[in-house]
């Protein structure tokens, strides 16, 4: 067996080798050219062509269309107006009420989608805390469990958005067992604070398996011998969740942090399937604004759209580089202690 | 080896030459249905491959979103099919191709589809861009076996939208139905009603005009209708923008007694209705200045980045040709626009349902109280901004985040931007 598996795997990286042989010369002429530093930006390279093609370029290019206004396609057909997207983007008589601002439904949709933040990143991260914390403990069936939880991840957002609408619509299931309980039912993609909770509450039923498992790895890594002498020592669990639990836990926490924090500025799909941005607008985030405005509407204002994804850009750079910067303070604290 | 090497790269060099010349006699078509549409034109396309098999004719069936959010990318961008069915026709109007030069009568189209040619072609242009697949005209449909159940009369012609809306409000209490009746989500569908109380959407340069007493007075009773809940309010406040909501699945589901549509949901209601109740087409309810619908529909036109405008205006010949036109028509109950088919009559709907041949005849008769201000929209570039407009803002005063006042002034702000900023 051992026999036939080494020659299978002769064969197969006999090609391998002869490619490797015939590229070798020159890699070894290009190293002796530019030293080890040419080479590491050799093995770069298709990285960051990709990188620029599919990332950098679209940027640039993007930056360059907030600078543009018209109806064209083609920015060499598009007039330069500077900073005057942002600006009409800006224009605000009171930033904490929309109807004073030029574009009320930007800062509509930029209010919606800070509380979004705040309520689906906060409730997000203790539900799968809490979440992951169940499923490290010894259950039956924990393997089950945890393919449970991690399901709805594996689902299209457009297939989430789809279920959960027609379990909350007017006629839809909800509502028919409420009916059969003798309950009122509950209009709730209309009511506006059902249809925000609704937006907040699928997004983390969606979501809320992979931060679990990002949590579970953690909790996995912490060493056992430490609950076992706060045992001996008679510690009770609260004591031992804050105390060994929370704080060996934190550079995974930080992560789900920072990536539940980006997903949530980002929302579009499940909430747009689900509630539409409305009712009104009570559940228009900016992605679907800068969507309404560059891509659904019938003359499609590219310049606009652009602006205002670039500001959208800026602040998730911000709130990453904010996340990072505590996360080295903690780490650095790691390290004194 | 060396024959083999030889043999892949000749392999390599047929192969980049088919993909090349595969094109040479490709028309591809982008088209949307919104019943039956789609298979009918696919059965009529392989009867002109079946003559033409020189011409490769692609139907790329396509969701009516593609169309409204993608074809106009394509287009800017000097790409896109060679033939697109689209109801944003005006706005589309410089890309599409003149056909004139490739076709074998001109002065068909012009005696045919001539009445409707300004439709899709730029302003002062006398191109021939296509032609009109099905003529539409927003109206109502009514349930007639819930009035009937409720004991409610139905308001006969003339009767105003009060009405209609006081009607199917007694209906609603007797059958305790969701609502009295709704409108689809669409700037479109409410225009027809504001011409009848009076509304000009066009100002005397052509641009558009401020929202006018005749605009306000309906969207008043629109608002109040939706609070009332004799408007069924899911279908304006459920979304924001100019999102394109219908209300055809509540009403065959027969949760609301009245519908405002249009004549292209006869074949939809039809199919999914089935013998489950009976229903009538109403024409459109009068207001203050008529009891006008608005003429659209969906034209298929050329688009002029195509390689192929030869092979694209023999298609096109043959599906406007007055037998295909007349069995499109009579296969999809849809109205002809074709004035031949049209002036012969004895069309053969190919349906068995009796709520079909009535409804079509009533549309036919609607068609005549037109108002000129809505006969005008069609042809009228700023229409569908204007449209967007009025959605987008007056489900916000539905919703409960505005006034009216407000949104009136929104509604002007919001085109004034997108005309200044199409320009």
């Amino acid at each position: 067996m051992n026999s036939f598996k080494h020659q299978a795997g002769a064969v197969i990286t006999a090609p391998l080798g002869w490619l490797a042989g015939l590229i070798d010369p020159p890699l070894r002429v290009w190293q002796r050219w530019t030293g080890q530093g040419g080479m590491a930006a050799f093995f770069l390279l298709p990285n960051m062509a990709i990188f620029g093609v599919f990332v950098l370029l679209p940027l640039v290019i993007n930056i360059i269309y907030s600078m543009t206004s018209g109806a064209a396609l083609f920015l060499s057909d598009r007039d330069y107006v500077g900073g005057a997207q942002y600006a009409r983007l800006l224009d605000c008589g009171n930033y904490g009420d929309p109807g004073t601002c030029a574009e009320d439904q930007f800062w509509t949709a930029v209010q919606n989608t800070g509380l979004f933040v705040i309520l689906q990143v906060t409730l997000l991260i203790i539900i799968a805390t809490i979440t992951a914390l169940i499923l490290n403990r010894e259950l039956r069936a924990r393997s089950f469990w945890r393919a449970v939880f991690f399901f709805p991840v594996l689902l299209s957002p457009v297939v989430v958005g789809l279920i959960w609408r027609w379990i909350l619509q007017r006629d839809g299931v909800l509502n028919a067992a409420m009916l059969g309980m003798g309950l009122d039912p509950i209009n709730w993609l209309i009511e506006r604070n059902w249809a925000f909770a609704a937006a907040v509450g699928v997004t983390i039923w969606a979501h809320m398996g992979f931060y679990a498992l990002i949590l579970l790895a953690g909790l996995q890594a912490i060493p056992k011998d430490l609950y076992e002498a706060a045992e001996m020592d008679g510690t009770r669990p609260g004591r031992v969740f804050w105390r060994i639990t929370l704080p060996l836990l934190m550079p995974n926490l930080l992560v789900v942090i920072v990536l539940s924090l980006i997903r949530a500025v980002q929302v579009f799909d499940e909430a747009f399937v689900l509630t539409g941005g409305g009712p009104g607008t009570a559940t228009l985030f900016l992605t679907q604004y800068i969507y309404e405005v560059g891509f659904a509407s019938l003359l499609k204002n590219l310049g606009l759209a652009s602006a205002a994804s670039i500001l959208m850009g800026g602040v998730l750079v911000l709130l990453t580089l904010l996340q990072l910067a505590l996360g080295k303070r903690n780490e650095q604290k790691g390290k004194l202690k | 080896m060396k024959r083999s090497m030889t043999a892949a790269a000749s392999g390599f060099v047929a192969l980049g030459l088919m993909a090349s010349t595969a094109f040479a006699g490709d028309v591809r078509i982008m088209w949307y249905s919104d019943g039956v549409e789609g298979e009918v034109i696919a059965d009529l396309l392989s009867r002109f491959s079946a003559e033409n098999p020189e011409i490769n004719v692609i139907l790329d069936n396509v969701a009516y979103k593609v169309v409204q959010e993608q074809l106009q990318i394509q287009l800017e961008a000097g790409e896109g099919p060679d033939i697109a069915r689209v109801t944003n026709i005006k706005t589309l109007a410089p890309h599409w191709l003149d056909l004139t030069p490739y076709l074998s009568d001109a002065a068909y189209w012009e005696t045919n589809f001539g009445g409707y040619a300004d439709w899709m072609r730029e302003d002062g242009s006398s191109a021939i861009n296509g032609f009109m697949t099905q003529l539409t005209l927003t109206g109502g449909f009514a349930n007639a076996t819930l009035f009937e159940q409720a004991g409610v009369a139905l308001p006969g012609a003339g009767a105003t939208w009060d009405d209609w809306v006081a009607a199917a409000a007694a209906v609603q209490a007797s059958q305790s139905t969701t609502a009295a009746f709704a409108i689809d989500r669409s700037g479109h569908r409410i225009s027809g009603p504001n011409v009848s109380y009076g509304a000009n959407y066009i100002g005397a340069d052509g641009k558009p005009a401020p929202v006018d007493a005749g605009t306000k007075a309906f969207a008043e009773k629109l608002v109040a209708w939706t609070s009332e809940g004799k408007m069924l309010k899911d279908t304006w406040v459920s979304a924001s923008g100019s999102t394109y909501r219908p209300a055809a699945d509540d009403f065959i589901n027969a949760a609301i007694p009245f519908y405002y549509s249009g004549s292209w949901q006869i074949a939809n209601l039809s199919t999914k209705i089935g013998d489950g109740f009976d229903w009538v087409a109403t024409g459109s309810p009068c207001g203050t200045a008529g009891c006008s619908g608005l003429g659209g529909g969906a034209a298929l036109v050329a688009v002029k980045y195509t390689k192929n405008p030869e092979d694209v205006a023999k298609v096109m010949e043959f599906l406007a040709s007055e037998a295909v036109v007349k069995e499109f028509s009579e296969r999809t109950l849809f109205l002809p626009a074709h004035a031949g088919v049209v002036a012969a009559g004895g069309m053969s709907w190919a349906t068995d349902d009796p709520n079909v041949e009535a409804a079509l005849n009533t549309f036919i008769e609607a068609a005549g109280q037109v108002e000129p201000n809505a006969a005008a929209l069609p042809a009228w570039k700023w229409g569908s901004v204007y449209y967007g407009a009025l959605v987008n803002r007056i489900s916000q005063v539905m919703a409960g985040e505005m006034t009216l006042d407000e949104a009136y002034v929104k509604i002007d702000a919001d085109i004034a931007e997108q005309v200044a900023a199409a320009n």
